[in-house]
């Protein structure tokens, strides 16, 4: 990999002159440039094998030949045949786009990298010529005259570079006319691929691991076990109040499904310290389990299939430990899966209740079919009915915003409750642009499994969209912690922020919630979670002022 | 899949030199991973690091938290920072012989 000094990208005066001049010949005649720093490793031939999927093969991208199946063209239009029979949406978006452009700008890679494939319009044409040249009249009959394209190797190569730079955040759709989903359609891309054995590695380790281990980080269950321990003992250093850690307990009433980034990558660890001590705290009858120890789906970044099987694991253990209902805690894109797909991958949860909050009573109708609440909906709950003794003067020091992830806010619509949680352990609250927040907020430029070193340049384009409206926050309001309720943000944004906005730093909400929470039995708080010393508290104590 | 020369074998290495067979590893294969790290001379405190991530790995069959690493060698992360600078996860874990991490991190 390339080191800092080495490459251009990691200038922002390099970075920053992106060329949007669309280049002098036709998108059909522009053959994709792989350069170093914009595209991902392919998916490793073990990988592949442990997830019994077609063609494993080692290969590079830069590889003239990427050793495809034999009858390859073949396989990828009786792969579209049969999607487009399968998902109407599919065949909706392949039909109806009339190419207005309302898409072309609201791409963050598009706005950050300047390249005309990465809007989402001709992203989608990518897929959408061959589909005119194979499965409709005109196309047949005009072929280019149509947009009509030969699917070729070099289309081929085109996807898997394109695809892998769409992070699924659906931004575009909310401006589409027609609704046109995109990330469906780079979904669709991407499975098509994975029918010749192409895959990026940083999505398809992860399912292959998730599989076999139940976590995306294959955390097996004694590390888990070492990992959660360690916090404990951090937790009572910081409160002085020590914490069980439930694990695998048959009967327990929910079973809590965190991402599994927040096991051990900071600064999610600290948001994972938060979960272990609210749920101390409010006497909670619930279990982690070793097996669905992993909220995310990076099937959902692979094929539908995947999501399947990945997503099937946390009900199959939450039935087998006889749970009423799952809570899940922040992740990101487990909410575009339990909300979307659920239902129509592994049907209805009828084995389980209707979650209901133990404390206040609050039953989550919204729930009702895929019966799992998110930590944050169950937090301002709380907090609504005066359940938590909240001093929010502890966070004080922290002037925070906050960053809608893509998942919860466009595909759950989950908007109010992270505000009106942050707002109730924050004093010092302010939002960024309105058209950069709630639906409209700009991805972090690594979700859907581009959350790698090896892209980096794509990165810190598609990030830059996100990195100017914290710029602007921190230079306007003097913010410097940007909370997010998603792992794949709270390990992404680091990079971006301390690229595009040096000085703010990145925390998950749980982590504010429990900073500001007065415990029972607390001994007086001078560290937060992170046990670094809090700074009012510190100054009170030895009266000598100032930031320790 | 690529093969280096490292400690007098032949290794496999994935694109960014981690070894792919984390039992092919020892002292000697150690010291040239370090040397891609821009690492030439292994340190005392440097053995610190790297022992105590993999004696962790072949225990738990995973990186530790690096707030767990810093705790257990006593050094801050800065100055895990200054050893190896591609840091703890990405520097050190390499040194050791671990596997890429991947996911939400």
């Amino acid at each position: 990999m390339a080191k800092p000094d080495e490459v251009g990208y990691y200038r922002q005066e390099e970075l920053l002159k992106a060329d949007h001049q669309p280049p002098k010949t036709g998108w059909m005649e522009t053959p994709v440039d792989f350069r170093p720093g914009s595209y991902i490793y392919p998916g490793k031939a073990k990988n592949l094998k442990i997830l019994g999927l077609p063609n494993p093969h080692e290969w590079a991208v830069t590889d003239a030949d990427w050793k495809l199946p034999e009858d390859w063209q073949r396989i990828v239009l009786e792969g579209m045949a049969e999607r487009l029979k399968k998902y109407r949406s599919f065949k909706l978006f392949m039909d109806t786009c009339v190419r207005c452009g309302a898409c072309a700008d609201k791409c963050h890679f598009f706005i950050g990298g300047g390249d005309p494939k990465n809007m989402p319009v001709l992203r989608a044409e990518l897929l959408r010529s061959i589909y005119r040249k194979d499965f409709t009249t005109l196309g047949k009959v005009l072929g280019k005259l149509n947009g009509a394209r030969e699917l070729t190797a070099d289309v081929i190569k085109e996807w898997f570079y394109y695809f892998y730079q769409c992070t699924e955040c659906r931004r575009c759709s909310v401006f589409c006319p027609f609704g046109i989903d995109t990330a469906e359609v780079t979904m669709i891309g991407r499975e098509l691929l994975g029918l010749l054995g192409l895959y990026i590695n940083w999505a398809i380790e992860p399912v292959a691991n998730c599989y076999r281990f139940g976590n995306h980080l294959a955390i097996p269950p004694h590390g888990m076990v070492d990992t959660l321990e360690f916090m404990v003992d951090d937790i009572e250093e910081a409160t002085g109040i020590r914490v069980e850690v439930p694990l695998n307990k048959k009967g327990a009433e929910i079973l809590f499904v965190p991402p599994s980034g927040d096991y051990v990558a900071a600064p999610g660890i600290y948001t994972c310290m938060g979960y272990l001590l609210m749920f101390h705290e409010l006497g909670l009858d619930y279990t982690f389990s070793t097996y669905a120890s992993e909220g995310g789906n990076f099937g959902l970044f692979t094929s539908h299939e995947m999501i399947k099987r990945l997503n099937a694991k946390i009900y199959a253990e939450a039935k087998r430990l006889g749970v009423k209902w799952i809570l899940g805690g922040e992740c990101g894109h487990m909410w575009r899966v339990l909300h979307q797909y659920m239902n129509t991958v592994n049907g209805p949860a009828d084995f389980l209740e209707v979650p209901k909050s133990p404390i206040t009573g609050t039953v989550f109708e919204n729930a009702r079919s895929a019966k799992v609440i998110h930590i944050m909906e169950f937090f301002a709950d709380l907090i609504r009915h005066g359940k938590l003794k909240l001093d929010p003067s502890r966070n004080d020091h922290i002037r925070v915003t906050f960053h809608d992830s893509c998942n919860p806010a466009r595909a759950m619509g989950i908007l109010e409750e992270p505000r009106y949680v942050i707002k109730s352990v924050c004093n010092n609250f302010f939002e960024m642009p309105e058209n950069t927040i709630r639906e409209q907020t700009f991805c972090c430029g690594g979700g859907a499994g581009l959350g790698t070193d090896e892209n980096m340049e794509m990165r810190l384009r598609g990030g830059l969209p996100r990195g100017n409206a914290v710029r602007y926050v921190q230079q306007r309001h003097g913010v410097n912690q940007l909370a997010a309720m998603c792992a794949i943000d709270r390990a992404t944004l680091v990079t971006v922020c301390d690229y595009w906005a040096p000085g703010v730093k990145v925390t998950g909400i749980t982590e504010l919630v429990a900073n500001a929470t007065i415990f029972k039995g607390e001994k007086k708080r001078t560290l937060n979670l992170r046990l670094e010393p809090i700074p009012g508290v510190h100054q009170d104590e030895d009266g000598k002022g100032g930031q320790p | 899949m690529e093969t280096k020369p490292l400690g007098g074998k032949q290794i496999e290495v994935d694109e960014d030199g981690f070894i792919q067979d984390p039992g092919a590893w020892d002292e000697a294969v150690a010291k040239d991973l370090a040397v891609t790290e821009g690492v030439n001379d292994m340190s005392e405190n440097h053995w610190k690091v790297v022992n105590y991530l993999r004696n962790y790995y072949l225990e738990f069959q995973m990186a530790p938290m690096i707030r767990k690493l810093c705790k257990e060698t006593g050094f801050k992360l800065k100055e895990i920072y200054d050893m190896f600078p591609s840091g703890p996860a990405k520097g050190a874990c390499k040194v050791a012989g671990l596997p890429k991490p991947t996911g939400c991190v």
